[in-house]
């Protein structure tokens, strides 16, 4: 299910299909709402930083465990240092900063590729206990 | 997607829908900050029972609000925060320090009175 | 008419395909039930696995086994058999039988239908090898299917206990309106963590807390991953409104807190579960007052 991201309202779209899908999936409702609010940061990013993107949404499965997968991806200016933005409390803008280190507590999986001028895709995953 | 403001006693109280864009979000700020100004009111209370996410734009805006309503003499009360949405928020590491927080409206107004009326006991004292 | 028959003989040589040769194989197995089905049962005894049955039960059990066995010699296909060693799992477990117990007996299964094949057909050395060529790979296959069901099925029901003590040992009780006291004994992995958080959570919104006693004096020790937790949990709590008073902070459980940057001034602690919820009350505004004396004296 890819969700394109331009503005705002899609962001809340974008959340809103990931907990559709996580339900479907049978997670329960904290994950539902750990999904959610990994998906609005990683949108919100997309928004600020690349003003157009797209998240992925996938029901993913490996060794008998099931999960959802949501890749987040777009082609902005990319972020040179990835190690420092993955750093708590890391800004550019002045504000809460990209959300990363917290959105990777959030998900059991978190990848993340980037580089200046080449855009920016991350990949999060969250299992079914 | 507008807001509904009431307004009770001296008290606003803003009722959140599940659905706020961050653009909402922001004019819900300026409308509340605006309206506390305009009625005189002693405190607002925000209640999010019905939203399904906050995330850190939404923490942000929260704190942005009781700080900018705080600056006007009035307090903010955040009420009806989901456990769910409770434990997304503190595994994202975001944290509502410095605003008052209860389960629902019926405590949010409980914590309320009990402050005024804590206050006109010390006033009547002086 | 001859010319026919002739051509009948040239155009039908004798084909031996693996399928023929297994249905061969399967017939022979079929017919030797009874006695190889014994042969089993009575080395099983001998080498004194399937203790906690008794000979009845290991007969039955055999019977089924063994019929199980040569049909997925013949259609080839495990699922059916998947589904019954689990199935045969799910019985013999709670009568305390081991894995490697169960590997035993399929294996003897195999070398006792094997030595079957040798005793019918030693005398064609070329079709004996082509017999156990058919035989010797699905006979592995099935061991390895069985096998693997049995442990699977240990594995889940393991999962269920641990899922069920563990919320035996975490009970959130309400001992007066507003008040919670959440008791942690034993230590805490990070799964127990997860599902102490939500039940405190769920239990501050049904029970409408405004004070929770989270006592650990039970817990003795915790790992930074799970000391992050359990300010989180604190944390989320005072999101609902409610304020949480940890008791029976252990120094090393202090310790670990300190290190990984918890100001434990601003976190409300006492030191055990009495004072917690004597500290409880007075946040409440519960007063406990001695109205009379007491009346246990001896006169």
């Amino acid at each position: 299910m890819r969700v394109p991201i331009d503005c705002d309202s899609d962001v809340v779209a974008a959340r809103q299909k990931g907990r559709e899908l996580a339900t479907q999936c049978g997670f329960p409702s904290t994950d539902l709402a750990v999904v959610a609010t990994a998906i609005s940061e990683l949108a919100r990013n997309i928004v600020r930083y690349a003003a157009r993107g797209e998240i992925i949404l996938r029901l993913v499965q490996n060794n008998g465990k099931r999960g959802i997968e949501v890749v987040a991806a777009d082609d902005g200016p990319g972020i040179p240092d990835v190690g420092l933005a993955m750093q708590d409390g890391y800004s550019t803008s002045g504000g809460l900063g990209l959300g990363l280190p917290g959105t990777r507590r959030l998900m059991d999986d978190f990848e993340i590729t980037s580089d200046y001028g080449k855009g920016t895709t991350v990949t999060v995953r969250r299992w079914r206990r | 997607m507008q807001v509904p403001i009431l307004k009770q006693g001296a008290y606003l109280i803003a009722t959140v829908q599940s659905a706020l864009t961050d653009e909402d979000l922001k004019q819900l700020r300026d409308t509340l900050v605006m309206q506390v100004s305009k009625v005189r009111a002693r405190a607002v209370i925000v209640d999010v029972t019905a939203v399904d996410v906050i995330d850190s734009f939404a923490t942000r805006t929260l704190r942005d609000v009781a700080h900018m309503i705080r600056l006007r003499g009035a307090e903010t009360v955040i009420v009806g925060i989901q456990p769910e949405v409770a434990f997304s928020m503190v595994k994202l590491g975001l944290t509502l320090e410095g605003v008052a927080t209860s389960l629902d409206l019926e405590e949010g107004l409980a914590y309320l009175d009990r402050k005024a009326k804590a206050h006109e006991e010390v006033r009547a004292h002086r | 008419m001859n010319g026919s028959q002739e051509m009948a003989a040239v155009t039908q040589p004798r084909l031996e395909t693996t399928a023929s040769r297994l249905r061969e194989m399967v017939a022979h197995l079929r017919h030797q039930r009874a006695h190889l089905r014994e042969e089993w049962a009575r080395l099983i005894t001998e080498a004194k696995l399937l203790t906690a049955m008794t000979k009845e039960e290991i007969f039955a059990e055999a019977t089924s086994v063994y019929d199980n066995y040569v049909e997925a010699l013949e259609t080839g296909t495990y699922e059916a058999l998947q589904a019954y060693a689990r199935n045969l799992s799910e019985r013999i477990i709670p009568r305390g039988v081991e894995t490697h117990e169960v590997v035993g007996i399929v294996l003897l299964l195999r070398d006792v239908l094997a030595r079957s094949l040798f005793a019918t057909y030693h005398e064609d050395f070329n079709k004996l090898n082509r017999i156990l060529d058919a035989y010797e790979p699905a006979a592995n296959r099935i061991a390895g299917t069985v096998a693997v069901g049995f442990v699977q099925e240990r594995e889940r029901i393991i999962r269920e206990q641990q899922e069920a003590i563990r919320e035996l040992s975490t009970p959130v009780l309400q001992v007066r309106e507003r008040l919670l006291i959440l008791p942690i004994i034993g230590v805490i992995d990070p799964q127990r963590a997860r599902q102490l958080t939500e039940q405190l959570l769920r239990g501050i919104r049904t029970n409408r807390a405004k004070v929770v006693v989270l006592d650990i004096t039970g817990v003795p020790y915790i790992d930074s991953p799970v000391a992050n937790h359990l300010v989180q949990t604190v944390e989320a709590a005072r999101l609902l409104g409610a304020i949480v008073i940890v008791t029976g902070l252990s120094p090393e459980i202090a310790q670990t807190l300190v290190n990984i940057g918890v100001d434990l001034g601003k976190m409300n602690t006492v030191g055990d579960l009495q004072g917690g919820i004597e500290e409880a009350e007075r946040l409440l505004g519960y007063k406990v007052v001695l109205t009379q004396e007491p009346m246990l004296h001896s006169v």
